[in-house]
């Protein structure tokens, strides 16, 4: 017996939710940078599974959104990651918890 | 499509995007992230999108992989020790694999087999993102070229 859709969205599923998990609990800018990436390859795994089950195969719409997702993540990652060194340069720190100077 | 294989996979994606979240050494958890994307690509070629696979490797594990490593090198002056781990992102992201998890079992008309399908080729994917997908391919050309020169304006040493 072959997997079928379900266990692909479950799968998709678990791995946003971990992604979700390291954005929302840890402290460190680079971890919630990872967690935002795992909670997007969640969402292409996504994609990819409902082009490969759908009934018009001939038609790569979701291949073609998964490639263009995969080139503005990228985008994503080198703009974060710019502005993690830019911000460590200022405050000489990467923890989130302490960036609060635009507290009321 | 090969069952031993999906779960052999899956097991494998979900290990290592959980040591990634979870692990106190930045240096591992980078480790572990870019195995976890060697998972997802093996998922890729599992469903029989060959080129995504192999774009995922070289963009994630050839690519940021490698940003986030140089990224921790150049901030490593404060070495996580915090142990403060927040308790209710744990909470969050349960309560949404539940509701996820339930709406996706819920859902009669997804547990369905693979059809079969004549295989994606590279040649299939040139044409099509060269004639009906022109114009996003444009656009994400411009965004990347905006975002690289951005990213170079934000790390550029100021001038005093």
């Amino acid at each position: 017996m072959s997997p079928t859709l379900q266990l692909f969205l479950i799968v998709s599923a678990a791995l946003f939710c971990i992604g979700l998990l390291a954005a929302l609990s840890r402290r460190h800018a680079i971890f919630i940078l990872i967690g935002i990436e795992m909670m997007l390859a969640g969402a292409n795994l996504n994609f990819i599974a409902f082009w490969r089950f759908s009934s018009e195969p001939h038609q790569p719409t979701g291949v073609m959104i998964a490639i263009f997702s995969i080139a503005i993540a990228a985008a994503e990652a080198a703009v974060g990651l710019a502005l993690v060194i830019s911000v460590y340069r200022h405050y000489r720190t990467t923890n989130v918890d302490q960036l609060d100077q635009l507290k009321g | 499509m090969n069952s031993v294989a999906f779960i052999v996979i899956a097991i494998f994606t979900l290990a290592a995007g959980l040591a990634a979240a979870t692990l106190q050494k930045l240096m591992h958890a980078a480790l572990s992230f870019a195995v976890t994307f060697v998972g997802i690509a093996a998922f890729f070629f599992l469903l029989g999108a060959e080129f995504v696979g192999l774009v995922q490797v070289f963009v994630y594990i050839g690519a940021v992989a490698v940003l986030i490593v140089f990224t921790i090198l150049l901030t490593r002056r404060d070495v996580e020790k915090d142990r403060m781990f927040n308790w209710s992102g744990v909470v969050i992201a349960i309560a949404v694999f539940g509701g996820l998890i339930w709406a996706i079992l819920k859902t009669q008309s997804l547990s369905v087999a693979a059809p079969e399908i004549p295989a994606l080729t590279v040649k299939r994917i040139g044409e099509v993102l060269m004639t009906n997908y022109v114009w996003p391919l444009q656009c994400v050309g411009l965004l990347l070229t905006a975002a690289l020169v951005g990213a170079l304006i934000l790390v550029m040493e100021e001038k005093q």
